[in-house]
């Protein structure tokens, strides 16, 4: 074969191939286009069916019915969370007022028993012993005296304490220092801070005037409290304001009881001395 | 709930008192009281108690030793002891619990923890 066929032969496969890539590239072009069509018709479809299931569904009367009953049951839901929640509200207000209640209670027992034993005798060194007793178990106190007024002196003069030496506390003028101000005013004395302070027996942390109305009959000075007790309560006030009256009281009575009980045995020996 | 007996043994009339009424807001408690710690074993032994509360500050026999020979009675070697004493100090506590105690409760009185602690240690 010479050259000129060889070229002519390469030239006739070379358009052979060609027209059948042509003819690939038109059948890829009609696929292509097949598609689209049906992915089209398919999102068609899909939405008429959509429009369609939706249009039964709510075109039919239990679903109508269930989608009603849905709603109500939900609003119910609704409104049975909200008094769940005000019932859980009541139940911690009831709750916090149970535990004061019990603490008023307990603090009612404490103020009963104390004004209880102040006037269950009439035997004055009982009656110290009482107050020392209240004033150590109530209150929490490690140290602090009893002073009371003698009337002829118009000082006061300390009769009981506790954790010091009662001959250790100062004879003490109305209206001089802490104490004699707070018997002087009547009103109860507290220290602003405990930090820092220093025993000083006229300087006392807390000062309670006792007495019966207006008439200051003595005074109960406290110097320290016990380490565990380091501020004072609302049941502590409560207890001040009873001690200041009841003790008052107490201490008074108990002191013309033994009084009368004196005199009436001095008189008793003159009636016996006489009729003998 | 079926009753129990309990002693309480304080020299202080006042704060005995104080116990008394606390308890007695808990049904079923018998409460037997004892002035120090003789009075109070003389009690233990002539009757037998499923709770005891005891001071320590008293005259004759103090606290701890009350609880000592108490927790040496094989009778009373489980009965619950709460304490309640003026003595804050952390080595007084130490010292009555490995004396036996099983509670520490430190004065001035307070009632709702005393409830609290019985309560418990009684499991009512």
């Amino acid at each position: 074969m010479s050259n000129h066929d060889e070229e002519k032969d390469t030239a006739s496969r070379a358009d052979e191939f060609l027209q059948v890539f042509k003819k690939g590239a038109e059948f890829t072009q009609d696929l292509l286009k097949e598609n689209e069509k049906l992915r089209f018709r398919i999102v068609k479809l899909e939405e008429t069916l959509k429009e369609k299931g939706h249009a039964v569904v709510s075109e039919t009367p239990d679903a109508v019915a269930l989608k009603q009953k849905i709603e109500a049951l939900e609003q119910e839901k609704e409104e049975i969370l909200g008094r769940i929640k005000l019932v859980e509200e009541e139940n911690q207000n009831f709750a916090n007022r149970y535990v004061e209640i019990e603490e008023e209670n307990n603090m009612l027992a404490n103020l009963y028993i104390a004004s209880y034993q102040l006037h269950s005798t009439l035997d004055f060194k009982e009656v110290l012993q009482i107050i020392l007793e209240i004033v150590i178990n109530l209150i929490g106190a490690e140290e602090f005296g009893v002073l009371l007024l003698d009337e002829k002196t118009n000082r006061l003069e300390p009769v009981a304490s506790e954790g010091v030496e009662t001959s250790a506390l100062p004879s003490i003028s109305i209206g001089k220092g802490i104490i004699g101000a707070a018997v002087k005013s009547g009103e109860n004395y507290f220290i602003d801070s405990m930090e820092g302070y220093v025993r000083d027996f006229e300087k006392p942390i807390v000062c309670i005037p006792l007495k019966i109305k207006e008439h200051v009959i003595g005074v109960i000075a406290i110097y320290k409290l016990f380490t565990q007790k380091d501020e004072f309560t609302n049941v502590d006030y409560e207890l001040f304001t009873l001690l200041a009256g009841h003790a008052a009281t107490a201490v008074f009575s108990s002191r013309m009881y033994s009084d009368s009980e004196r005199k009436l045995s001095t008189i008793q020996g003159f009636i016996d001395l006489l009729t003998k | 709930m079926t009753g129990y007996k309990v002693l309480v043994v304080e020299d202080s009339p006042t704060m005995r008192q104080l116990i008394v009424f606390a308890l007695k807001r808990i049904r079923g408690f018998q409460i037997v009281e004892a002035n120090d710690g003789v009075d109070g074993l003389k009690k233990l032994s002539a009757e037998k108690f499923d709770l005891i509360l005891t001071d320590i500050n008293m005259p004759i026999m103090d606290g701890l030793k009350l609880v000592s020979m108490v927790r040496n009675d094989p009778n009373y070697k489980e009965t619950p002891i709460i304490v309640i004493t003026t003595e804050g100090a952390t080595e007084d506590r130490e010292r009555a619990l490995a004396l036996g105690a099983n509670e520490y409760i430190t004065k001035p009185i307070q009632t709702m923890k005393i409830l609290e602690t019985v309560k418990k240690l009684m499991s009512i």
